[in-house]
């Protein structure tokens, strides 16, 4: 509770600085609007519908991209772990992909698929799949051999071995290269969307850059600050629930 | 134990294993290659353990004195020799031969209760209520009933492996490792945990090999102690302990024999202190 107040009066704080900021005059309205003219936006825009169609437009993308990411990511990082060679070329390739900003794979993307769903795939796909790669790899080289020798003497061996043991105790490192590949994921959406303009779907990234063609500062205003939500909201939702789990059972906050 | 009559003095080669020896090391030797040098890790060692038998093997660090345990598990493979456990030839782990690590070896994603249930859910023979049974039987064993349901992370060391010891007695096996079990543990946790397992021996008469490098340790706790010299690993002296038990490491014959111990391992080592 405590901490709650703390937060609350902190951000109320921000909102007010920027109200006053808004009210002193100094800046035009156009390019500085109250947080009140943005919080109106977002009322319109959610009883018009455009906002929550827009969320609704990005999360399906999201979900999709990072589960086709994810997917790919997990078991390769996996395979890369399982011996050098692969460590060396498959880990290496990760590597030097994961340092290109997502951004970049957008003019290939275009050219590839043109303006379509595909492109906007590909973008998101491509942003997870090396992260993802990269945090297993690294993980599952940190499991202690000690985990699997005590299980075969047990007579654990094969699927049970991998299930009961391998899994479980890859836990926290799959987590945190799920939660990279996430982040990842999020960011490339928004570039995608803010450079593949397409009429199959109007996402908030798409929003954004209408706000910009239009001079609504309100709206890039309020559709960033509805990216920085559910991104925090994403991060609550899919990932605290395992990083306390794990933080229970192995006492140290590994997440 | 009792010794089944042989039906005539039996020939041929099924007879040089007695059913008595639970154990058979038989020849092993082991090289460790690395791209710059091989390391002769195991020269040729030769055990016979009966049923019931403490041995206790001792000798400095990097003698092989692990690794011949872990090719008596079967997690490791031997360049020559064999083992053999009931006259069958170990050629992997099972779970017959359960071991305790030095190193902490629980599942830290399972608390007390779920890694006793561990190697109890891989005993097709046992029913569920059965293994839940055992599990509330062998915690209660080892003392720790009222932290069944504790985290590892919340356990001390001592706890720690008491839980490895009762996890490793849970699905009954035939013979115990273990493997410099106490080593990491203070003077006062190790004392108490020679009693527990002198009782659990007591009780349940296991085989145990028991790889240390502590002489009163190995004085304490083995029928017999085998002494271990290194590089290349070599079995040098073997000594009877016939004192009753339990034990206490405090009672003066058995600091005897660990000194003679201690003393026969430094003739080999060259006057250097032993660990």
């Amino acid at each position: 509770m405590r901490r709650f107040i703390a937060a609350s009066i902190f951000f109320l704080g921000l909102l007010t600085l920027w109200q006053a900021g808004a009210e002193s005059g100094r800046w035009s309205p156009v390019l500085f609007p109250s947080p009140w003219s943005v919080g109106a936006y977002l009322w319109d825009a959610l009883l018009d519908g455009t906002l929550l169609e827009a969320i609704w437009v990005t999360l399906k993308r999201l979900l999709v991209g990072y589960t086709v990411g994810a997917m790919i990511g997990l078991p390769l990082g996996l395979l890369a772990s399982s011996s050098q060679t692969l460590e060396d070329t498959l880990g290496a390739l990760a590597l030097g992909l994961q340092t290109l900003p997502s951004v970049c794979w957008v003019p290939l993307a275009l050219l590839w698929f043109g303006q379509t769903e595909g492109a906007m795939l590909f973008v998101v796909v491509m942003g997870t799949v090396w992260s993802v790669i990269i945090a297993t790899d690294h993980g599952a080289r940190t499991i202690p051999p000690i985990y699997a020798r005590a299980a075969r003497t047990m007579g654990s061996r094969g699927l049970h071995l991998w299930t009961m043991v391998m899994l479980p105790a890859s836990l926290p490192f799959l987590v945190s290269g799920m939660k990279q590949g996430w982040a990842f994921a999020w960011r490339s959406l928004m570039a995608a969307e803010i450079f593949v303009t397409i009429l199959t779907g109007f996402g908030l990234g798409q929003l954004l850059h209408y706000g910009r063609e239009l001079n609504a500062m309100d709206q890039v205003i309020g559709a960033m600050a509805v990216i920085v939500l559910i991104g925090l909201l994403a991060d609550r939702v899919l990932f605290s629930p395992w990083e306390r789990f794990m933080h229970r059972r192995w006492g140290t906050n590994i997440g | 134990m009792s010794r089944k009559d042989p039906q005539g003095p039996s020939k041929g080669v099924s007879s040089t294993v007695l059913p008595a020896n639970k154990l058979v090391v038989d020849g092993v030797s082991k090289w460790f290659r690395t791209p710059r040098t091989t390391v002769h890790a195991l020269d040729n060692i030769s055990i016979e353990v009966s049923a019931g038998e403490v041995i206790c093997i001792v000798g400095p660090s990097g003698c092989g004195k692990s690794t011949l345990l872990d090719i008596i598990a079967g997690l490791t493979k031997p360049d020559t020799g064999r083992v053999l456990a009931d006259g069958e030839l170990v050629i992997e782990p099972g779970r017959q031969r359960l071991m305790v690590f030095q190193e902490p070896s629980l599942f830290p994603w399972l608390d007390v209760f779920g890694n006793v249930m561990f190697g109890l859910n891989l005993c097709p023979e046992l029913t569920r209520a059965e293994r839940v049974e055992t599990a509330h039987r062998f915690i209660a064993l080892i003392g720790l009933e009222n932290f069944e349901h504790a985290h590892v992370h919340e356990l001390s060391g001592g706890m720690k492996q008491r839980v490895a010891l009762a996890r490793a007695l849970a699905p009954d096996p035939q013979v115990l490792l273990m493997d410099e079990p106490f080593g990491a543990l203070d003077a006062m946790t190790r004392e108490h945990l020679y009693d527990d397992v002198q009782r659990i021996w007591h009780d349940s008469g296991k085989t145990i090999v028991f790889v240390t490098h502590n002489m009163r340790e190995a004085a304490c706790l083995g029928d017999r102690v085998l002494l271990m010299s290194s590089s290349p690993g070599r079995i040098v002296q073997a000594f009877d302990i016939p004192l009753s038990r339990p034990r206490s490491i405090y009672d003066a014959e058995l600091v005897g024999y660990a000194a003679r111990i201690a003393d026969a391992l430094r003739g080999r080592t060259g006057g250097g202190v032993p660990e």
